[in-house]
């Protein structure tokens, strides 16, 4: 033990820094480099795209709102998850989410598979006051939703930016964006569309035809929720292989 | 005005060096009792919210806004300020020279931290922010702090290079592990493209999958680092001072200095377990967060342990009491933290209150009283007044533990039966209970948590009113050597 000297270090400022730079360096280089290397992160499967431009502005209101602080969206592989949720989360769901939202506390359930399970008139009642459809729901009410017109005007930029940190939105997706958001929200010339986002949900949303709300564009974005994969057509890993 | 100091450093320090800048310690001290009074008022807030709903208001008073508020202002603004205020004033003290930089970049650092927190806490109420948990800041944020934090890094590392010191003292080895590390995390985690330079929204860098694992490794070695490193630097200087004692181990302190920014970087998976992250990663951090106990627990063995042959002081000395508690439950909290890494636990605890109740021990009954610990250390020597009064720091003290009982207990019981439920069959074979059930179980425990949390406001207020009355005495109660800290 005697051998060793710790002097030099705690005499030396930088030596000393340079020292801890090292020693906190290794973990994080270890754990997330292999990450973006290894192909098995994430398994590829048939049916995930990036998401409409209208779900996307949802998905940003959903972060806004801070629904991520009691809402997870990452159903774990459990026997009462996967009756009470639907099948568990994997990694290519969530591949075109910048940033994640798999969350990590629930106050409320896990809504990744939440798309398609109720409907628009249920999320409207819901979010404008939860417990008129669940009594015993600690949510806030978020009926401010439904009187705030959705900005569109720059959507673009949010595709741009997208597609700045790799989500694969190509210059057609970008030029008609609001077209598009249009086109979802009226359920209405939707062709397009469902060229570029198979399986949109399409159709007003917020049961105010006339108008396009944040609220529109929230309900847009829960309905795809764990909706995208095919899992007909996913091999997975068995448990146990 | 001779002060008796055993140890940090050997020889006997005077309070008061000409070339000191005490004037920005001041600062820090009354941001940090601020900020507490803040941040505490609004987790009682909350907490409140989850259990009366309806009393959230509209767009800009809703819990999920308001929680960031909560972690923001009490992490970065009371945690970020006690830690900055306390190392400037150990590094000044350990060293024997005054701050790098002078008087400018000090206020710089000062007033460039309030305003980010400023910036970024008001621009969650309008809706600001990148939605990763303690990184919520939006990128503009993000370069306000990482400008101050360079100028903080630069005033720490050239005070401590100018030193006269011939060696470094090992608090100041824990608060350079932490600011540099603050520094790694806070660049990685927040690589974003905004959407344009005249808005605030962004978009992280990462997505899904390895995004997770970039915010956790951040979000853990923010606990890591921000609230263990950091605060292990304060029990290293003020726990030694206040009970007069030496360190009670200098090989300890080397050995869980190293062992702990090692092992800390690596647990990050831990808050992935069972998620679509690659089971490798997630291997791994439970492997190292087991390993991480031991480094921990000799931290707490050398803090607490300082005190042999001082025991006794306990009785008397409230302040000593609250970093000996304090020490006492990071023992606790980084006994739990290990075991709830792994995954047959984490599998019960996970999503859970749980989680909230470990992350609020570690929180209440460690840092934060850790951080009182060294306010009530420095506010009667900075300002050169005795505390006013002894008697209030009692029940500071006693008003915080109740508090922290109810709280994590109240915890504890939500958050397993909160698991029990979710995972419960009956006989047929169908979940048991629905969702809703396992929410309507919270209330009476909610209630009991608002409560707890009711009282540690109740003692910050009560620590606040004594550095008011401490700092209006007279400046003829100037402060005689060490009388007024220990009654």
């Amino acid at each position: 033990m005697s051998r060793f000297n710790h002097g030099p270090i705690e005499r030396s400022s930088l030596l000393l820094l340079l020292l801890t730079m090292i020693v906190i360096s290794i973990g994080g280089l270890v754990e997330i480099v292999p990450l973006f290397k290894v192909e098995t992160t994430i398994t590829p499967v048939k049916g995930v795209r990036p998401y409409s431009p209208l779900e996307q502005l949802g998905r940003n209101i959903y972060t806004r709102e801070g629904c991520y602080v009691c809402h997870s969206q990452m159903v774990r592989p459990f026997r009462d998850e996967v009756d009470r949720y639907g099948h568990y989360s994997i990694a290519a769901e969530s591949m075109y989410d910048h940033p994640f939202l798999w969350g990590s506390k629930r106050t409320g359930p896990d809504l990744a598979r939440v798309g398609g399970r109720y409907s628009n008139a249920w999320h409207v009642a819901h979010l404008e006051n939860p417990r008129s459809v669940v009594p015993e729901s600690i949510m806030p009410s978020y009926a401010f939703l439904r009187n705030k017109d959705l900005v569109t005007s720059d959507i673009r930029d949010h595709l741009m930016a997208l597609r700045g940190v790799g989500v694969p939105y190509s210059d057609e997706m970008v030029r008609d964006a609001e077209a598009d958001i249009k086109a979802q929200a009226a359920g209405e010339g939707t062709d397009a569309l469902l060229v570029r986002y198979p399986k949109a949900k399409v159709g007003d949303f917020d049961g105010q035809p006339d108008r396009l709300t944040e609220m529109d564009a929230l309900i847009a974005y829960l309905q795809v929720l764990g909706t995208m994969v095919d899992f007909g057509d996913v091999r997975l890993e068995q448990p146990g292989q | 005005m001779t002060v008796s100091v055993a140890s940090p450093p050997a020889k006997p320090v005077q309070e008061a060096i000409p070339g000191y800048n005490e004037a920005i310690i001041k600062r820090f001290t009354v941001a940090t009792v601020v900020w507490a009074l803040f941040g505490f008022s609004v987790g009682t807030f909350i907490a409140t919210l989850l259990c009366f709903p309806d009393l959230n208001g509209g767009e800009f008073l809703t819990f999920g806004r308001w929680r960031p508020v909560h972690t923001t202002s009490v992490v970065f603004a009371f945690g970020g300020n006690a830690l900055i205020g306390t190392s400037l004033y150990v590094v000044q003290r350990t060293c024997q020279v005054g701050l790098w930089g002078g008087k400018r970049l000090a206020n710089f650092v000062f007033w460039g931290y309030q305003a980010f927190l400023v910036v970024a806490i008001s621009g969650y109420v309008m809706g600001f922010t990148q939605s990763k948990e303690y990184a919520e800041p939006e990128w503009y944020a993000d370069l306000m702090l990482l400008v101050v934090w360079i100028a903080y890094f630069a005033v720490f590392m050239g005070t401590i290079t100018r030193r006269r010191e011939p060696h470094i003292y090992v608090a100041n080895w824990f608060y350079l592990a932490f600011i540099v590390t603050v520094g790694v995390l806070h660049i990685v985690n927040n690589l974003a493209l905004p959407v344009s330079i005249a808005g605030t929204k962004s978009y992280s860098e990462f997505s899904g999958a390895q995004d997770a694992m970039v915010q956790w490794w951040y979000g853990h070695n923010i606990v890591g680092f921000f609230l263990t490193a950091g605060f292990i630097g304060i029990m290293y200087y003020f726990v030694p001072k206040q009970a007069e004692r030496p360190i009670y181990s200098y090989r300890l302190s080397i050995v869980h200095f190293w062992a702990l920014i090692f092992l800390y970087i690596w647990a990050g998976p831990h808050h992935l377990h069972y998620t679509a992250l690659p089971d490798w990663t997630q291997t791994l951090g439970a492997a190292f967060s087991i390993m991480l106990w031991m480094p921990s627990w000799g931290g707490m063995i050398n803090g607490i342990m300082t005190l042999s042959g001082a025991w006794g002081k306990l009785r008397k000395d409230p302040i000593l009491r609250f970093q000996v508690v304090a020490v006492a439950f990071y023992g606790m909290a980084t006994f739990e933290g290990p075991l709830m890494a792994l995954k047959p636990v984490n599998a019960l605890s996970h999503f859970t209150d749980w989680t909230i109740g470990h992350v609020h021990s570690g929180a209440l009954g460690w840092v934060a009283f850790i951080a009182f610990g060294a306010l009530y250390y420095m506010v009667p020597r900075l300002w050169r007044r005795p505390l006013w009064s002894t008697k209030l720091v009692e029940w500071h003290f006693w008003l915080a533990s109740i508090a922290i009982v109810l709280y994590i207990s109240a915890m504890w019981i939500s958050g397993i039966t909160q698991g029990l439920m979710w995972r419960a069959y009956n006989a047929f074979g169908f979940l048991q209970y629905s969702f809703a059930d396992s929410v309507a179980m919270l209330h009476p425990y909610y209630l009991t948590r608002a409560f707890g949390g009711l009282l540690y406001v109740a003692g910050a207020v009560l620590m606040a009113i004594n550095f008011v009355m401490t700092i209006r005495q007279p400046a003829s109660a100037r402060m005689r050597a060490e009388a007024p800290a220990i009654a």
